[in-house]
């Protein structure tokens, strides 16, 4: 199983994020920005940072990589694309998911834990999980306000494309549980298919227990098994 | 000029405001933080010229998703 993790200049979670995937079993692939193949990628992981310097606004100029040619086929082909936090700025001015993500309503760079409820298992990234779980994941940003329009955040909640709130422990909805102003508590949203996932929180800073949490092992795990489940 | 839609919340307008109240000058209402970029463009013809920097707006300067823009042509001093 091979989760191919792309570096942009200026990505800096790539690392976590392979020994995320070392840790659920699997083999992480280095990707660079001027690939134009995924290397035989089943997933494709973009990894939280800053790619470009995040100059003119987040993912503005990553969206323009050569290797988001390869990312957008794999994802119009039914392939795995996960976006985190930055990777989730990408997406959004890709136009791989709707939205945008904003200043943080504090004008703060948040760095802490969250609890986030799971509000679909209908995707191979959730599938382990059971809906209206919490999970304890950090964050770190300092843009991740997330914004769409009404009739898009009607249509991405009537089509159950919203994977994750921030909520608290118990998973009630709050203002004091939304870190940066998201709309609705958004914390990630799906595509149409259910196949690209982009989400502001880091699941691959969740991975063993000295590090506070191994909630996010449970995201990792889901896409191992649904693949080989796949594969057969 | 790139600015937020004005659907869109505007913290750091919010916090400008503020600053310009606590300075005294509470005339100020709403305050938009935007974006001023300026380029130099080598286009004789202001038709081409004016679609071209469109095209740029639409494509990578402004996100239509939670921004607008407008932008003005102006001639390049003529070299001596």
């Amino acid at each position: 199983m091979r989760f191919g993790i792309v570096v942009f200049p200026g990505t800096w979670s790539d690392r976590d994020c392979a020994h995320a995937v070392q840790l659920a079993g699997a083999e992480p692939v280095p990707l660079w920005h001027a690939d134009r193949d995924l290397k035989g990628s089943d997933v494709v992981v973009l990894p939280g940072g800053f790619a470009y310097g995040d100059y003119l606004r987040t993912g503005a100029i990553a969206r323009f990589a050569p290797v988001m040619e390869a990312v957008r086929e794999h994802a119009r082909s039914g392939g795995l694309v996960w976006g985190i936090c930055n990777g989730f700025q990408i997406l959004c001015e890709a136009g791989l998911l709707p939205g945008a993500l904003l200043r943080n309503s504090s004008l703060q760079f948040r760095c802490q834990p969250t609890w986030l409820r799971v509000e679909t298992t209908a995707t191979p990234f959730l599938a382990d999980c059971t809906p209206g779980q919490t999970l304890r994941v950090p964050i770190s940003h300092g843009e991740g306000r997330f914004f769409a329009d009404a009739p898009t955040l009607a249509q991405l909640n009537d089509q159950g494309r919203v994977a994750l709130r921030y909520s608290e422990k118990d998973g009630r909805l709050s203002p004091d549980a939304n870190p940066n102003g998201s709309l609705q508590n958004i914390a990630g949203i799906l595509n149409e298919g259910g196949n690209v996932l982009g989400m502001m929180p880091h699941p691959e800073r969740a991975c063993e227990e000295l590090l506070g949490s191994t909630d996010g092992l449970q995201l990792f795990n889901s896409v191992i098994r649904r693949l080989a489940a796949r594969a057969g | 000029m790139v600015s937020l839609k004005p659907v869109v919340n505007d913290p750091q307008g919010l916090v400008v405001t503020e600053a310009l109240h606590s300075l005294g000058y509470p005339e100020v209402g709403a305050t938009r933080v935007g974006k001023f970029i300026s380029l130099d463009l080598e286009e004789a013809d202001p038709e081409t010229a004016r679609r071209r920097v469109d095209e740029m707006c639409r494509r990578l300067l402004c996100n239509g998703v939670i921004e607008d823009y407008r932008f003005e042509l102006r001639p390049a001093r003529s070299e001596p």
